[in-house]
Formats: C-alpha cells, sequence, structure tokens
C-alpha cells in the first residue's frame, strides 16, 4: 500500500539530480493534449512514454510534456519529438504501443521511426 | 470520448489554461447516479462568452474556429437524462472572487451512459501537466471515498522537486491504484 510517506523517500533519492535535471533534459517529447488528442486517445499515449523514461530510468535526460492542438486534429495523437539541436519530429496517430516503439528506437537508439511521421502519413 | 474521464481531463486542461491556481474535482457517485464538479479558480468567462461556449462554434483555440470539449460534454450528460452546468465569473468583471465551475450529473441506468473509464489515468496525465496548479481530488461512492491532493504531496516533496517527474507520477499511480482497490 502506497502511502504519502514513500514521497519523502523518492524526495531523498532525488535530492540533488533535479537542479542538472531542469537545464540538461537534450530529449523533450511533447504529447498535444486538447480536445482532440484526448478523444483520439492521447491520454494513454502520455502515460507510456511517462512509464517507458521512468522504467529506463532515463528521468534526467528525457522530459516528457503536454500541449494543446498542434492543428492536425485527423492526425492525432500527435507526439513531437525533440532531441538535442536535431530537427524536431512530429509522429501522428499514436498509439500506446507505438509510443514504447518510438521510445525504444528513436530516444533510445536515435533512429527516426519513419514510418509513424507526419512526412509519412501526408 | 469515450470515456468520462477523459471528458474530465479535457475540461480540467481549460481549467489549467486559465491560470488557476488551484482545481478541485468532485466526484459524487450512488446506484444510480455519477456526479462531477470541476471548480477552478482561473481567468473565468465573461457573461457573453458563458452565454455562447457550449456551441461548438465557440472556442479559445487559435487553430481554429471550432471547439467540442464543452458541447460534448452537456450531450453525453443530457444523453442519459442527467444535466450540465456552467457558472463562471471572469477575473476582470470580478477581481476578488473569479473562476468557472463546470458540473455535470449522469443517469447511469441508461443505456447511452457512458462508463467513467481509467481516472486514475485522467490524474496522472492531470498532475503531470500541472506544474504549479493545485489539484484536489474527492471520489467519493457510497461506501467508500479515494481522494488526494497535491499540496500535501507538495509538503512531503519539499522544494525542487517537481510533481512532473516521472518518478512522483509513477508514485501517484500506484497510490492511486492501491486506494481504488483497498475501497
Amino acid at each position: 500500500m502506497k502511502t504519502l510517506a514513500d514521497l519523502a523517500a523518492i524526495r531523498d533519492k532525488m535530492k540533488g539530480k533535479v537542479a542538472i535535471r531542469e537545464g540538461s533534459s537534450d530529449t523533450r517529447i511533447v504529447v498535444g493534449m486538447a480536445t482532440c488528442g484526448i478523444a483520439a486517445g492521447a491520454r494513454p499515449v502520455l502515460n507510456a512514454f511517462v512509464e517507458a523514461v521512468n522504467d529506463a530510468a532515463m528521468t534526467d535526460s528525457v522530459m516528457v510534456t503536454q500541449t494543446g492542438c498542434i492543428g492536425i486534429c485527423r492526425l492525432e495523437p500527435v507526439v513531437e519529438v525533440y532531441v538535442g539541436n536535431e530537427p524536431k519530429v512530429t509522429y501522428v496517430k499514436m498509439t500506446p504501443e507505438k509510443a514504447k516503439e518510438v521510445f525504444a528506437k528513436h530516444i533510445k537508439g536515435g533512429a527516426v521511426v519513419t514510418e509513424y511521421t507526419v512526412g509519412s502519413a501526408e | 470520448m469515450k470515456e468520462l474521464s477523459l471528458n474530465i481531463l479535457d475540461i480540467a486542461q481549460n481549467s489549467l489554461r486559465a491560470n488557476s491556481t488551484h482545481i478541485e474535482i468532485d466526484l459524487t457517485e450512488d446506484k444510480t447516479s455519477l456526479c462531477f464538479t470541476i471548480r477552478d479558480d482561473g481567468c473565468g468567462m465573461t457573461p457573453e462568452f458563458l452565454s455562447r461556449v457550449t456551441d461548438p462554434f465557440s472556442t479559445t483555440r487559435t487553430t481554429r474556429s471550432v471547439g467540442l470539449g464543452l458541447p460534448f460534454l452537456k450531450m453525453q450528460a443530457e444523453m442519459t437524462g442527467g444535466c450540465f452546468s456552467i457558472e463562471s465569473k471572469a477575473k476582470q468583471i470580478s477581481p476578488e472572487l473569479h473562476g468557472t465551475v463546470v458540473s455535470a450529473t449522469f443517469i447511469k441506468t441508461h443505456i447511452d451512459f457512458i462508463p467513467l473509464g481509467n481516472i486514475v489515468d485522467t490524474l496522472c496525465a492531470l498532475v503531470m501537466g500541472a506544474g504549479e496548479v493545485d489539484v484536489t481530488f474527492v471520489h467519493r461512492m457510497p461506501e467508500r471515498e479515494v481522494s488526494f491532493s497535491t499540496r500535501e504531496m507538495r509538503e512531503m516533496l519539499g522544494e525542487g522537486i517537481p510533481l512532473s517527474a516521472p518518478e512522483v507520477i509513477a508514485w501517484l499511480r500506484e497510490y492511486l491504484l492501491d486506494a481504488y482497490a483497498a475501497a
């Protein structure tokens, strides 16, 4: 049974790490979470990325955030991935399964999963 | 929306974008009905915007001129024989006390009732995106109750650890799953 007291353990474990984290996340995963995204299934996609980052213990280098409507509602759920100085990659029609694959191949492996990108969908 | 909890996430996202400092989500269920209220202290809406807010051709989005969140919710509640209400006080009109309250009641026994679905996923996604905004949640069921408050979480975590940290979200997920399993 988890209790609030467990958060104290998380605090002690994370102390000192967070300051470094804030400036240095060189990878950002941005999930569109407006009505269009949510209705199309963005919530499980977002949670799949958060879990993947946590499971891979990559919380220091990868940040998962949310944004509003990206403007291509028919292709939701839409996910934008920013790695270092590389150009942004936009993934469309995402699912939790595709999210895990993108995490393994692109975030960890550095290889864009071209078949899920907006360029392939258009 | 396939789950009511998705509507809750959608409406709460509006509260986040309204520059609220606190969002309260209150879910009350009995055998035949489910009622939820989302209350924020954000910038509110003017009477003029409020009067047309359930019209799909009203929206705050800038990418195009259609917004479906509130119209969907109203329709889904009314389809079950339930009801929907929204009240709001705009900051420019009422600088002291402002914000928005959205309430919806659903009749659970009606064939058009959409299940609540994965409320834990909704709360994790909401807290992750909440930044400095505080979220209070309570789900009252006939014989039990599940609740949490980000204020309590922040007190335990102390300064400098954001609620959006995946470690914290993982804790929240397990905490809520435990609470629902025990309830």
